[in-house]
């Protein structure tokens, strides 16, 4: 099999799928996924709760298993696989990456809002110093100009990041403002340029077509579209496509496409589609992952999620915010309480 | 009642806000500011507002100990803890605004008492400041299982310092759930903000009780905790009723600032330099209290 690979893809579903499931995964799961993903060649597998090392709280939803069980058992199975995590400062610490680095990780993604790039410089830095693989991730790229952007990549590099990402939280950047941020960072940056995408407005694929026309050699996907919101590229979509672009990803069509049918499929409680609440997310430009919890707090306080979310995107709220959702859901149904009097 | 007197240390954002806020104390007079820096903004307010300025840093006070009893350490965790050591030998108290916690961790309503007589405290974080009193007062009606909070503050607020010690920021203010909160898990997140105009400091506390929340009680004496906080920090409110689901309790508070050097919006800065100038009044009357006439 050609293993050569022009675009390095990253795997997402059991990290950022981790919303999509509530952060429910089970060992077992996480066992039969890493194994097929690795038997089809994918280079790297990310793991973590969704909201990255630590991530399991009441903020964000607490993990049925521990993470650190998850990654021992994703590391126990691959065998060219590199198993990667997320970290964001303020939620998850350094200590925590050297446990999972204990545990075998090869690659840590350090990711901080889009402005906010300096609070990752100790933990990039001390993912170096671990040996590891390290990735700058700047969230929520739609909420700055690409000028504040480059900035803070450039920052992200300054650190230590072999590759920093553009990273569309919301599923809100379209084609031509993705090919722009990518364009301007390949332009001053010598370290890889990456792009993850969220498919709230249908334009996952297209829009990491556009970053890889404008430079990126670093792409997430997410199998049968396991992430927040309505998910990322779909990974065996994205693996397809990019064969028949004759760009080799490396990637076994065929095995993908079993591991997305035979094994992710039938873990979602729900197919992962388009609604009108994923698709506000990315009309309002709000972070995936507040998704469900918009749902949930919708169902509570009697009222559409999509005002809940679109108040969200008014407030500029940022990734992380998610107890935003419920204080806003109570202050507009109170508001419909009074109006109703 | 004769003032007792103190001295800042640090002239950056803390240590400002905290030289006007000492200004109003009925019960502390400042004396002087320590820095290391002549040209900074803190010293030379210092020296217009007629304070003795100190521009060679703890050695330079050290060589003129009567000027205060009590210092209040706003710079760093790593410059505190030659600090600590000095300041004890020479017999001052000690206010540690820094995350260096070498001293009991303190937060005013709850546990002040306990502690006036060490010669070192610890005001934990900002985020503990806001929210180990909520815990508080929700574990004097039932038993916390776990206290998570969440501080999200202005990008604009968070200096250099802040950004630099995030780690210590979780870790610091999850010990301090456990120990001063009453909690038997904590958890801490903190996230920052850039929206403009800049937002006000926002704390969520999940709280999650051993049985179903006694929810009367419970909204009760997080009211009168929340008076209580008020006293010293105006500016501290809940922004809604506590929300209760079966053992599950959600309590947001906001942090208005009061602007003295800094501006409303950095109500993370306030609670700190108001609960410094709290426990430093409080400590001054036991003092006082405990001279033999």
């Amino acid at each position: 099999m050609n293993s050569k690979r022009d675009i390095v893809l990253t795997e997402v579903a059991l990290r950022d799928g981790s919303h999509a499931v509530r952060h429910q995964f089970t060992v077992d799961q996480v066992k039969s996924i890493a194994k097929g993903l690795d038997d089809a060649n994918v280079p790297y597998i990310e793991v973590s709760h969704g909201d990255g090392l630590g991530g399991s709280s009441m903020q964000y939803g607490l993990s049925l298993t521990n993470e650190m069980e998850l990654i021992e058992a994703a590391v126990a199975e691959v065998k060219q696989a590199k198993i990667a995590v997320l970290l964001i400062p303020g939620i998850g610490t350094m200590p925590q990456l050297k446990e999972a680095a204990g545990l075998g990780v090869k690659m840590a993604r350090v990711a901080t809002h889009v402005t906010e790039a300096d609070v990752s410089a100790q933990h990039i830095a001390y993912a170096k110093e671990l040996g590891l693989e390290t990735v700058g991730f700047l969230m929520m790229s739609h909420m700055a100009s690409p000028k504040k952007l480059l900035e803070q990549a450039k920052l992200m590099e300054s650190y230590g990041a072999d590759t920093v990402y553009v990273v569309d939280s919301a599923g809100a950047l379209l084609p031509h403002q993705v090919k722009e941020r990518i364009a301007l960072l390949k332009e001053h940056l010598t370290a890889n340029i990456g792009f993850h995408a969220h498919n709230n407005l249908s334009l996952a694929m297209a829009n990491t077509l556009a970053a890889m026309e404008a430079g990126a050699t670093r792409i997430d996907g997410s199998i049968r579209c396991l992430g927040a919101g309505a998910g990322n590229t779909q990974t065996e979509v994205a693996v397809a496509v990019l064969d028949k672009m004759n760009i080799h990803t490396g990637i076994d069509l065929y095995k993908i496409m079993d591991v997305a049918e035979d094994l992710v499929a039938p873990i979602l409680e729900t197919p992962q589609e388009i609604t009108r609440g994923s698709l506000v997310l990315g009309y309002a430009g709000v972070y995936s992952s507040f998704y469900l919890h918009a749902q949930k707090a919708a169902e509570r306080f009697g009222i559409d999620s999509r005002s809940i979310l679109i108040e969200l995107g008014k407030r500029e709220v940022v990734g992380g915010q998610e107890d935003m959702i419920m204080d806003v859901a109570a202050e507009l149904s109170k508001r419909k309480a009074e109006v109703a009097v | 009642m004769k003032k007792v007197k103190v001295a800042i240390l640090g002239s950056g954002n803390i240590g400002t806000d905290l030289m006007l806020k000492l200004s109003r104390s009925p019960i502390l007079e400042l004396t002087t500011m320590i820095g290391i820096d002549a040209e900074s903004d803190g010293l030379k307010k210092a020296a217009e507002h007629g304070y003795e300025v100190i521009t060679t840093g703890i050695d330079g006070f050290l060589e003129r100990p009567e000027l205060a009893d009590i210092i209040f350490d706003a710079t760093s965790a790593k410059a505190h803890i030659y600090h600590d050591e000095v300041l004890r030998k020479a017999g001052k108290k000690v206010i540690d605004m820094t995350p260096a916690a070498i001293g009991p961790i303190v937060v005013p309503p709850v546990n002040l008492d306990e502690h006036l007589d060490a010669d070192n405290i610890n005001l934990i974080t900002c985020g503990g400041q806001a929210t180990i009193p909520i815990i508080h007062a929700v574990h004097q009606v039932q038993s916390v299982e776990y206290g998570e909070i969440v501080s999200t503050i202005s990008s604009k607020s968070a200096g250099p310092g802040t950004r630099a010690n995030i780690d210590e920021f979780t870790q610091t203010t999850t010990r301090g759930i456990v120990e001063v909160g009453g909690a038997k898990r904590g958890k801490a997140i903190i996230l920052l903000n850039p929206a403009e105009p800049p937002i006000l400091m926002r704390n969520t506390i999940h709280i999650q009780v051993e049985e179903e929340a006694k929810t009367e009680e419970i909204t009760a004496s997080i009211r009168e905790m929340e008076k209580e906080v008020q006293s010293y920090v105006p500016g501290y409110r809940l922004r809604q009723e506590p929300i209760f689901d079966g053992k599950d309790i959600t309590v947001f508070v906001e942090v208005e600032g009061v602007g003295d050097y800094l501006p409303t919006y950095s109500g993370n800065l306030d609670i700190m330099t108001a609960s410094s100038v709290k426990m430093a009044e409080e400590w001054a009357k036991h003092k006082v209290a405990n001279i033999p006439v």
